[in-house]
């Protein structure tokens, strides 16, 4: 299970480039961060640019902390900010992706992954970082536990965002959200066609040509 | 201008039913001692502002178990259970705002302005009872400002004229918090002579506090 995780985590982070400025979420969105590229940037919401992997123990400091609370480190030129900063940056177009993971997600780029039945959570930071990246990237395991789909033709869940994703990569494949709909873009090797339309709730654009991670 | 405080002098500003913000982002950089002065004062019903619940037993989440919170408007209340059970029972309203809307209506509320337009929450349960205003062929929501009677503040180091540095990411909602109520008290780590801050490294300029903790018990 923790190498599928990872699978499509490297997966993620195989994207951006040095000088990328990225949001990471908690769960197989956090994993992202162990694979970028020196140089790509990371924000936490809470109000840290430049943030490193969690310190070696003895070093952790109170002051230097994500929005789950756990312990950072920072890299030289890391910059400290207020929460109406941090989301000046979210909103204001100056994060080139958010890397969240979803509840279900459909072929309009709906996205819903803050709110089911009974459990009151809260939205945090979600709803801002969805609608202020350049690029909404949700990274999950294709179907939920059970085989139950979470790409879908029209959410059920109450939504973070309204077309927002651009991206959905999972253990079976990469999709682009795209006006036309949902559009299949690789496929994990040893994966049939079949097993993803099966897994999958909504229709799929299956282009001619079509690359195996 | 002294404005260093005890202890008696903040239990007294404590009432029930007033509003109270608090600085600080799941429970890193709380003004955690004002925050108990504020539990142990005793008074009820009170209507709390803060980024999130706290835990259980820590920071805000105190306000929740002892029962002395009517309303919580926050961004996220996940890492308290017993604040989800107290809704689901009817015994606290929660109102949850997005955490850039929730920060920039604080702003707004301290910084004199009729409220702030935000594209977060369009197609969303957010648009519910918010007025819609286009700009530019832009969708946005009219999000209120939110101000308080008192609010708890966390910093770094403080003048005894309430000039504040924040240090790290304790910065978080302090200093928002910090413009946006009639009473701003502050809990500081270390409390400096006047002149020991460079003016340009203060992020908070002391003109928006009203008092310091001086730390005794």
């Amino acid at each position: 299970m923790a190498e599928v995780k990872e699978k499509i985590a490297r997966k993620v982070a195989s994207f951006f480039k040095p000088g990328d400025v990225v949001n990471l979420g908690i769960g197989i969105p956090t994993m992202v961060g162990n694979y970028i590229e020196d140089g790509v940037w990371l924000h936490t919401e809470n109000g840290l640019m430049g943030y490193g992997p969690a310190p070696e123990k003895g070093k952790e400091s109170e002051y230097l902390t994500g929005a789950g609370a756990q312990f950072l480190t920072a890299y030289p030129g890391a910059a400290a900010f207020d929460s109406a900063t941090s989301f000046a940056i979210v909103r204001g177009g100056h994060l080139t992706a958010t890397v969240l993971g979803a509840l279900e997600v459909d072929e309009k780029g709906n996205l819903a992954n803050w709110s089911r039945p009974g459990v009151i959570v809260g939205m945090g930071g979600a709803m801002d970082l969805v609608n202020g990246a350049r690029d909404v990237i949700i990274a999950m395991e294709h179907t939920a536990k059970g085989g139950k789909h979470k790409i879908l033709e029209q959410c059920s869940l109450p939504l973070t965002g309204a077309g927002v994703v651009t991206k959905i990569v999972t253990d079976l494949c990469v999709i682009e959200v795209t006006k036309e709909g949902l559009v299949l873009k690789e496929v994990e090797e040893g994966v049939t066609l079949d097993e993803i339309r099966q897994k999958t709730g909504a229709k799929l654009i299956v282009p001619e040509h079509l690359e195996t991670i | 201008m002294n404005k260093l405080v005890g202890r008696s002098e903040i239990m007294k500003l404590f009432h029930d039913n007033m509003t109270i913000m608090c600085g600080g982002f799941a429970n890193r950089g709380n003004a955690a001692k004002l925050i108990d002065m504020a539990v142990e004062s005793g008074a009820q019903g009170i209507y709390i502002i803060s980024n999130d619940s706290g835990d259980p037993d820590l920071t805000v989440g105190r306000f929740i178990r002892s029962g002395q919170a009517r309303k919580l408007t926050a961004s996220h209340v996940g890492m308290n259970p017993e604040l989800g059970e107290a809704v689901l029972a009817g015994k606290i309203e929660l109102e949850l705002s997005p955490q850039g809307t929730l920060a920039e209506r604080i702003r707004c509320g301290g910084a004199g302005l009729g409220g702030v337009l935000v594209a977060t929450g369009i197609g969303t349960v957010m648009e519910e009872g918010k007025q819609k205003i286009e700009v530019n062929g832009q969708t946005y929501l009219l999000e209120t400002p939110l101000t308080a009677e008192i609010a708890l503040v966390k910093a770094y180091k403080a003048d005894v004229m309430g000039n504040l540095v924040y240090k790290g990411t304790q910065r978080n909602f302090n200093p928002l918090v910090a413009m946006a109520a009639k009473t701003v008290i502050v809990e500081a780590e270390e409390i400096v002579p006047v002149g020991d801050l460079d003016m340009d490294e203060i992020h908070t300029p002391g003109v928006f506090v009203s008092m310091i903790w001086n730390g005794e018990e």
